[in-house]
């Protein structure tokens, strides 16, 4: 029963906001029903580790390690950005950009898209997952719309399409991974288990037509390298509550569809297979990530790259395999979710505050809004893996398990890009945030803007993930130890 | 007599995909695809009486009524709404050079699918590298089309050429659940575009995607 209420109670919440729109008792709801996914998430994390996978009656759900630990991070994500939400919109109706109605909508899609997603964690069957991850896309694509400028229209159309296609290739590939399971004694159908378990007595030829159509497809939607194009356009154009789940979450639950698919690859086709692959991927999506961050004029953009950077690490962690590799890339997963959530809710904030997405068109920012400032500061400081953050830790554990397997060239290629890119990261910052305020300030105000509690506890857990993790670290050793394949 | 049928129905799934890229009328593309449509439910129909198995005959009627009525009455009542953007003026690569890309598409797909076939040789898995091709020319119409339909109706050439492998490959069983998700799922997403294109044509006044220059870097 444990395993419905992650997918169950957002589905009330998107009923609570349809039948009874924007009001005050409905304002919260969204964060509650986040908050439940929160609590649910810990309740089976304790569970798991306890006493192993827990699957549902029916044998649809299954949760394992890491599956609760995926859901942690919907949970945590999802409730700062559904914190900020009701702040976000208050500004937006204020200023005449959005309607009671438009946050209604707005409030139903969201709880839908974290029903879509908790959905895609805890499928027990590969086409179940691919199911979810498709049903994200078509939820995210009216809320990545959702302001009709000619901008956001055309990021809409580029998202539904690119990821659309290439969700695409990964139904082939599923189709074509269930072939060869069909020809394969001991195994049937797409179940993730069995599959995994029976995966080396499947055909090494059609599964590595399968892997590749996979990995390439779920990785459009991860936002990796070579079908990211959609990414910059579609974070920087939604919503900003939106931006920050589809940057700190959603691109992580695709990925977590490349790491269940490359269990299956490194015990059918060995692990170099997938190591190449996903190397090959990582590298270009770095390479991607810092040329255009170097003189990126646009803060949204900015954290979009920025996006695309940290999954390209988190699938370099993938394609190193070992358990200190595959430990630190799910580390990473949460620390990027938690600091990409809030710096784009803060992104969201001055965007409000100055009218412009230009990093030009802010300057001052700290001697007029410090509060915000030094949140969003902070929060660039973590992204660009700085203690105390967590990604500090998880970068420094990548680095260490990369050279430890013997993959030096890429990871020192590798270290380097993440150099360059936080590099550009605090230069486009600093000068967002430091100098004189510039005089054109639509909001009129010099009242110092108050920062929703939500980012500065986002950051803290942030904080306190990368100083003392808790207990933490058993769940995440337990999460890895289904992705390790000795082989 | 029953590879026959199969054969024909595959060669007519190719030639409706070549046949898109041929033309250049928006309305006689829609038209092609709702063939292609009924050529897919031809080959589900020669599967079905195969195995007799009526549940993949209720599978055929699903397919007929979606991709050759549905799907296309929404891609007309798209078109209606265009005005005088109604063709395909100037796609980034030509007829010609598309044709011969077509031809290279087709060679890709054999060579590409040859290990599915030496699987499991049979008269179904034979045809499989043209549903490959299909997906690979709908890929190929997707990148290289300007306006917004062209877009669409190449994202539903793939949908076709991935539910032909579908069925081509899946024996028995999971084809009915498989369908249905699949066949919502390309319905929601169409939906989705369509009502995207509605908005740009409100915003832009056109759906030339060369009017979409206002993201980039």
């Amino acid at each position: 029963m444990t395993l419905l209420v992650p997918v169950g109670v957002p589905v009330l919440g998107a009923l609570v906001h349809l039948l009874f729109g924007r009001r005050r008792a409905t304002t919260w709801a969204g964060a509650a029903s986040a908050g439940a996914v929160l609590a649910t998430a810990i309740a089976l994390a304790v569970r798991v580790s306890r006493s192993g996978p827990v699957t549902a009656p029916a044998g649809l759900l299954r949760a394992d390690a890491l599956s609760a630990f995926m859901l942690l991070v919907i949970g945590a994500v999802g409730l700062i950005a559904t914190a900020a939400t009701p702040a976000y919109f208050r500004a937006e109706i204020a200023a005449g950009r959005a309607t009671t109605r438009t946050a209604a909508r707005h409030g139903v899609l969201v709880q839908l898209f974290l029903a879509t997603m908790a959905l895609a964690v805890l499928a027990a069957n590969l086409g179940v997952v691919w199911v979810a991850v498709e049903a994200t896309t078509i939820v995210t694509a009216f809320l990545v719309g959702q302001r009709r400028t000619r901008a956001s229209v055309e990021a809409a159309w580029k998202y539904v399409v690119i990821c659309s296609a290439g969700i695409a290739l990964a139904l082939l590939g599923t189709i074509v991974l269930n072939f060869a399971a069909a020809h394969t004694p001991g195994t049937a159908g797409l179940d993730l288990v069995t599959l995994s378990a029976q995966a080396h007595g499947l055909d090494p030829g059609v599964t590595r037509i399968a892997i590749v159509l996979l990995v390439l497809g779920f990785g459009t939607k991860a936002g990796l390298a070579p079908l990211h194009a959609w990414l910059p356009d579609a974070h920087s154009q939604a919503p900003a509550p939106v931006s920050a789940l589809m940057s700190g979450v959603l691109l992580s639950v695709a990925l977590y569809a490349v790491l269940r698919v490359k269990v299956i690859s490194d015990a059918a086709l060995g692990t170099g297979f997938a190591r190449t692959l996903l190397t090959v991927m990582a590298l270009a999506s770095l390479a991607l990530a810092a040329s255009l961050l170097i003189g990126q004029r646009d803060y949204k953009r900015m954290l979009a790259y920025s996006s695309i950077e940290h999954l390209g690490l988190v699938a370099f962690g993938a394609a190193i395999g070992s358990p200190l590799a595959l430990t630190a890339a799910l580390l990473h997963v949460l620390g990027h979710g938690l600091a990409k959530a809030v710096l784009f809710l803060g992104a969201g904030r001055v965007l409000q505050l100055t009218g412009t997405s230009r990093i030009d068109g802010v300057r001052g920012l700290l001697s007029r809004h410090p509060a915000l400032a030094t949140t969003f500061g902070a929060g660039v400081l973590a992204l660009a893996g700085l203690p105390p953050f967590s990604l500090f830790a998880s970068e420094l554990g990548l680095v260490r398990a990369g050279f430890g397997a013997g993959l030096g060239l890429a990871t020192s290629a590798a270290l380097l890009l993440v150099l360059v890119i936080a590099a550009a990261l605090i230069n486009g910052t600093s000068r967002m945030l430091l100098g004189p305020p510039s005089t054109e300030d639509v909001s009129g105000t010099a009242a110092a803007s108050p920062v929703p509690i939500a980012l500065a506890c986002g950051l803290l857990a942030c904080a306190v993930l990368g100083v003392a993790a808790g207990g933490l670290p058993a769940l995440l050793d337990l999460a890895a130890q289904p992705l390790v394949v000795t082989r | 007599m029953h590879v026959q049928l199969l054969d024909l129905a595959c060669g007519a799934l190719l030639l409706t995909a070549v046949l898109v890229l041929w033309r250049r009328e928006l309305a006689v593309i829609i038209r092609v695809f709702a063939l292609q449509g009924a050529a897919l439910a031809v080959l589900v129909g020669v599967l079905a009486a195969h195995e007799g198995s009526a549940e993949l005959w209720a599978v055929a009627a699903g397919v007929l009524v979606l991709r050759a009525g549905v799907l296309p009455h929404l891609l007309r009542r798209a078109l209606a709404g265009a005005g005088e953007s109604r063709r395909e003026t100037r796609p980034l690569v030509n007829v010609s050079a598309s044709l011969l890309a077509a031809a290279a598409l087709t060679l890709l797909a054999y060579a590409v699918s040859r290990p599915l076939v030496e699987l499991a040789p049979s008269a179904a898995t034979q045809a499989v590298p043209v549903g490959v091709t299909v997906v690979l020319i709908g890929f190929f119409v997707l990148v290289t089309r300007r306006r917004a339909l062209s877009q669409l109706v190449g994202f539903l050439l793939m949908d076709n050429g991935i539910t032909a492998v579908g069925f081509l490959t899946t024996t028995t069983g999971a084809g009915l659940v498989v369908e249905l998700g699949v066949s919502l799922d390309v319905l929601l997403a169409v939906l989705v575009m369509q009502v995207l294109t509605t908005r740009m044509r409100e915003t832009f006044g056109d759906t030339d995607l060369d009017e979409l220059r206002e993201l980039r870097d």
